[in-house]
């Protein structure tokens, strides 16, 4: 117990806590979205699309996050393009996009002379790595997703329960669906780091499917996930520390804990 | 009589393919009319063009009153009855466009919903998730939804799909009401029901077939084929048709042709 209070002294530390403050902020809120409306899988597209910008980045010696970000925003518009107006099926178009994320940056990390530095650290995460100028990306990240969605709650709420009923009302539908991709790729993108390429998807369900074993309502929805999704983060951060284990599918691990503990009491309290 | 909406001419589709050619109606205040016809004869889009949510292909839609006058009860199977969203939230989600207040809760919005549950007779519903609603409740859940609005015309599409007989009478009766204060236009795949309760009957097959002023007969539908599997249930409306046809009066709108 006392090397878990000593690890508070650490300023990595300190780091990596703040990290999952953060990301369970903006996991929180924008998975309630992603659930309710159905969108794991765009997420999920979204999310591996971005490998192809982290190759992009170490090809051209920029910061990975910031070609992961190009990426995520452009196959994210470029998935309802194809299917609003180029005709694709919706999980088709998702494919597409999710693949050739992928290839590009397999084929840029080839062909980048040497080794790439922290690759695995984008594909599994590396929450204890994050370093103050990702911070301060992820807090300005929070700030905008909490300014967003309690000033657009109703129209975001309205849009995503029923869309044609929100278009006949004449609310911005186009405009928000943008607004959000655009908002769920930045999520994703400035997330990798907690928990990777490969395992983000998880903090943008799993906390979410928790908090609706105990609420049916949005706006509860959303506080629940963010509090499922730090305690979740956090536990599994001191426990890969204790058993030095990676942290980012640790995390996963007691994300899951977390929701079979819930699913089972539920279950037991019915009896 | 009030002129509510005037469509004229209009032929809408989806991608190149034609479903409504060259229809042309007016809306009264106080009408209450049927839309029937065949799947895919064009009913829905008729009533998606109305709404403004497909632009038509040609002709054009006059509206004379707001846009956020007219109310819209959709299919019921359109909606995710899995969302998280609270009975009240979505009764007032029908009054989207109003002034919305950002930070403190609309206490007006939220008592003119309640109301509206209350009328309904579900105000034990208001916050239940959408989800533990049997079909009739989550019907006139998203009938108070479209009431939000205060609407002078109340668009219906097919609301006694998944829904039981008892609910279904109900629900007439109450549209029967309403039509006291707002123009009422329903589709329905029923001839058979509606026709006891609407006051005139529109026929969507690709073309759009309305006469203001009077009911069209049995045999006149079949001429414009329409939908007529009701004959062959025996009780023909036929007679309901004419039954209902002193109810309505001919002099309202005069006769447009």
């Amino acid at each position: 117990m006392g090397t878990l209070i000593n690890l508070f002294s650490y300023g990595f530390f300190i780091n990596a806590m703040l990290a999952s403050v953060l990301a369970a902020v903006s996991c929180g809120i924008i998975g309630t979205y992603i659930v309710s409306r159905r969108i794991v899988f765009i997420s999920g597209g979204i999310t591996h699309a971005s490998f192809g910008g982290i190759g992009m980045g170490y090809f051209f010696g920029m910061n990975p996050l910031l070609g992961a970000a190009i990426f995520a925003v452009f196959s994210g518009i470029g998935i309802q393009l194809f299917s609003s107006h180029g005709k694709v099926r919706e999980d088709s178009s998702i494919a597409i996009w999710w693949s050739l994320g992928m290839a590009i940056g397999i084929i840029f990390i080839y062909l980048t002379p040497g080794y790439a530095p922290n690759l695995m650290s984008y594909l599994f995460g590396s929450i204890l790595t994050v370093s103050a100028g990702e911070l301060w990306l992820m807090g300005a990240l929070a700030v905008l997703l909490l300014l967003f969605f309690t000033v657009f709650y109703r129209t975001i709420l309205y849009i995503a329960f029923d869309e044609e009923f929100a278009r006949a009302s004449g609310l911005p539908v186009g405009l928000f669906n943008y607004l959000l991709i655009g908002l769920i790729s930045l999520t994703i993108v400035l997330n990798i780091r907690v928990v990777g390429i490969i395992l983000i998807l998880s903090l943008l369900t799993i906390p979410q499917a928790s908090a609706n074993l105990l609420t049916k309502s949005f706006r509860p929805m959303m506080v629940l996930s963010v509090v499922f999704a730090f305690v979740g983060s956090f536990s599994g951060l001191l426990f890969s520390y204790w058993a030095d284990i990676p942290s980012g599918a640790t995390i996963i691990f007691t994300q899951v804990l977390l929701f079979g503990l819930i699913k089972g009491t539920k279950m037991i309290a019915k009896f | 009589m009030e002129k509510l909406i005037e469509i004229r001419n209009i032929s809408a589709g989806y991608d190149n393919n034609v479903v409504l050619e060259d229809g042309t109606m007016d809306i009264y205040a106080g009408d209450f009319i049927g839309v029937i016809g065949p799947n895919g004869g064009g009913k829905t889009t008729l009533l998606k063009t109305v709404l403004g949510l497909i632009k038509p292909l040609s002709g054009e839609i006059i509206y004379h009153i707001g846009r956020d006058r007219i109310g819209y009860l959709p299919q019921v199977n359109q909606v995710d009855k899995r969302f998280p969203i609270s009975v009240i939230d979505v009764v007032r989600s029908g009054k989207a466009k109003a002034k919305r207040h950002f930070f403190t809760p609309n206490h007006a919005d939220i008592a003119k919903a309640e109301k509206l549950l209350d009328e309904a007779g579900i105000p034990e519903l208001r916050d239940k998730a959408i989800g533990e609603l049997s079909g009739g409740q989550m019907q006139r859940v998203f009938l108070c939804r479209a009431l939000m609005s205060d609407p002078q015309l109340l668009i219906l599409d097919e609301p006694e799909t998944f829904v039981d007989n008892k609910f279904e009478g109900e629900l007439y009766a109450m549209l029967r009401q309403l039509n006291k204060r707002m123009a009422i236009l329903l589709v329905s795949h029923d001839l058979g029901t509606i026709a006891y309760y609407v006051k005139t009957i529109a026929c969507v097959n690709r073309n759009l077939h309305y006469h203001p002023s009077n009911i069209i007969s049995a045999e006149q539908l079949a001429a414009y084929n329409c939908p007529l599997q009701i004959i062959t249930h025996g009780d023909i409306p036929h007679t309901v048709l004419k039954v209902h046809n002193h109810e309505h009066t001919h002099d309202k709108h005069g006769h447009t042709h």
